[in-house]
């Protein structure tokens, strides 16, 4: 089962604004290892054409990578109030 | 101006408990919840434990929506094609008054949130709170995204889970780093309630966790869990994000290779997913505690990064710091002063119950597991490689296979360094 198939399942309410953002393009450029892109469970974040896309649509709101990000280079805040990923069980 | 006594940050167990004590002692108390209704945003693997919640409302199983009741925990450290399983069954477990139960958050928290409506507490769902208003060294209110949304009160109790924003913001820790918190993901697989049944060998209702160390986390700090629910099956996995972000391996190919493992694959078998979580879990233990209590301000559950990770406990600590916070408020509130000195009986009894306690004994284990991975993928493989050597009748006498069991489990590192590093972790957990 895909990561794709795995956020279908979910219920979102999507605000037109993302509530996740890259600070500094540039820092993400210059980051090797990039961990962001393997260990966000929602993959928000992909590289594309030299560049971070932030997919915040399909996130889950962990807060994964803000702490992970090696550069702090995440700005993060929740989705506003009754937007973003909506749990029906857990 | 929007003025209450209490306002919580928060619809989870921990702000629930401390909004349901305090409503009920006639205390104007607000709970700020940014999802659609209390439960939308809370995730956890599944277990709430019955006497810290019973402390709050008496036989609240009579009228809450379990799941099952737990009367088995199993332990499997996994091997790739093996298992070396443990547990404990207790039939007194099926019954009143339980010991723990499986739970879904979406439907317990929003029941609880009832509970605490019914008690007179108000419950605003759909608002972020940004940050605490601060006046001359005081906690004074809340900032919301709302419009007008500053609200005021004489003491904010800040239950807003494991990112604990707000409690950053104020200083009172800085951002977690990443040994100290495990990313943990859940999908929740549907199956008929008997199917369950059969496959766990429990009769109706009853319930199974299942812990599962080893080749299920790759190795890495962290455990998966399989925890039965009425006609739901929670599957997950959590593991140090410092080391998942070292592995390279994203975490739901990590599910995904649980879930085909060849052991783990008959219990889910046919089963359909129908939901998929994240969330982090505070893992730092004692060491990571942040200041609990400020001038106006208290600080309770996983924002305070109150989880016996070892334990797998969190749901309770929650609930117990909830109800203490409380209790603090309504002394303070006889007095009518809610300096950091008349909230400190909040961090004395926190301290002195099992809380604090517990996570105290275990100061040191997580640290020292996290900074040798050999406790995770050498030892505990080794378990698995001695019950073969044990088990597998092959000719060869016992007394060369016990040697080499020995070998198997202290050669790979040095004897004496192997000696040293189990009695070392031995010695954490004492």
């Amino acid at each position: 089962m895909n990561i794709d198939d795995k956020l279908y399942l979910n219920r979102y309410i999507i605000d037109q604004f993302s509530h996740l953002a890259i600070k500094d393009q540039q820092v993400c450029t210059d980051c090797k290892d990039k961990p962001c892109l393997t260990f966000c469970p929602a993959r928000v974040y992909e590289w594309k054409d030299e560049h971070i896309v932030v997919g915040y649509e399909g996130c889950l709101e962990c807060g994964a990578c803000r702490v992970g990000c090696p550069y702090d280079n995440v700005d993060w805040v929740y989705p506003r109030g009754g937007f973003g990923v909506q749990f029906r069980l857990a | 101006m929007n003025k209450y006594d209490v306002i919580i940050v928060g619809a989870g167990v921990a702000g629930l408990s401390a909004a349901y004590v305090l409503a009920k002692a006639g205390v104007n108390v607000v709970v700020l919840e940014r999802g659609l209704n209390p439960g939308s945003k809370n995730v956890m693997g599944g277990v709430l434990y019955r006497q810290m919640m019973e402390e709050l409302i008496p036989e609240f199983w009579k009228d809450a929506p379990l799941e099952r009741p737990i009367v088995e925990q199993r332990f499997w450290l996994m091997g790739k094609d093996a298992v070396t399983s443990g547990g404990y069954k207790d039939l007194e477990w099926s019954k009143p008054p339980y010991n723990n139960f499986t739970v879904f958050r979406g439907k317990f928290d929003a029941w609880f949130a009832s509970k605490c409506v019914e008690a007179g507490a108000l419950i605003i769902n759909e608002t972020v709170a940004v940050e605490c208003i601060v006046k001359e060294g005081k906690v004074v209110g809340v900032r919301t995204t709302r419009p007008d949304g500053d609200l005021y009160a004489n003491v904010v109790i800040l239950a807003d889970g494991v990112n604990s924003l707000l409690a950053r913001r104020l200083g009172f820790h800085k951002e977690w780093r990443p040994s100290q918190v495990a990313l943990a993901i859940m999908e929740q697989i549907k199956l008929p309630a008997l199917t369950i049944e059969e496959r766990f060998n429990v009769a109706s209702g009853q319930g199974v966790t299942i812990e599962l160390y080893g080749d299920a986390t790759l190795g890495m700090m962290g455990t998966a869990f399989i925890y039965t629910n009425k006609e739901h099956v929670s599957i997950g996995c959590g593991t140090l994000l410092s080391q998942l972000s070292q592995s390279k391996i994203t975490p739901y190919d990590l599910l995904d290779r649980l879930k085909q493992h060849p052991l783990v694959e008959p219990l889910i078998k046919g089963g359909e997913a129908v939901e998929y979580y994240a969330h982090l879990i505070p893992e730092g233990g004692y060491h990571s505690v942040p200041k609990l209590v400020g001038n106006g301000v208290m600080i309770i559950g996983d924002a305070a990064q109150l989880v016996n990770g070892i334990h797998r406990e969190g749901s309770n600590l929650a609930m117990t710091s909830g109800r203490l916070a409380a209790e603090a408020y309504l002394i303070a509130h006889r007095v009518g002063d809610f300096d950091e000195r008349m909230l400190s009986p909040y961090a004395v009894a926190i301290t002195e119950s099992y809380v604090i306690k517990d996570l105290k004994k275990y100061k040191n284990a997580t640290h020292i597991m996290e900074k040798n991975p050999a406790y995770f993928n050498t030892y505990l493989p080794a378990v698995n490689e001695a019950a073969k050597e044990f088990l597998s009748v092959d000719g060869r006498p016992k007394r060369s296979k016990q040697w080499l069991i020995l070998k198997r489990f202290f050669g790979h590192r040095g004897w004496f360094r192997s000696l040293w590093e189990i009695i070392k972790l031995g010695r954490s957990m004492k």
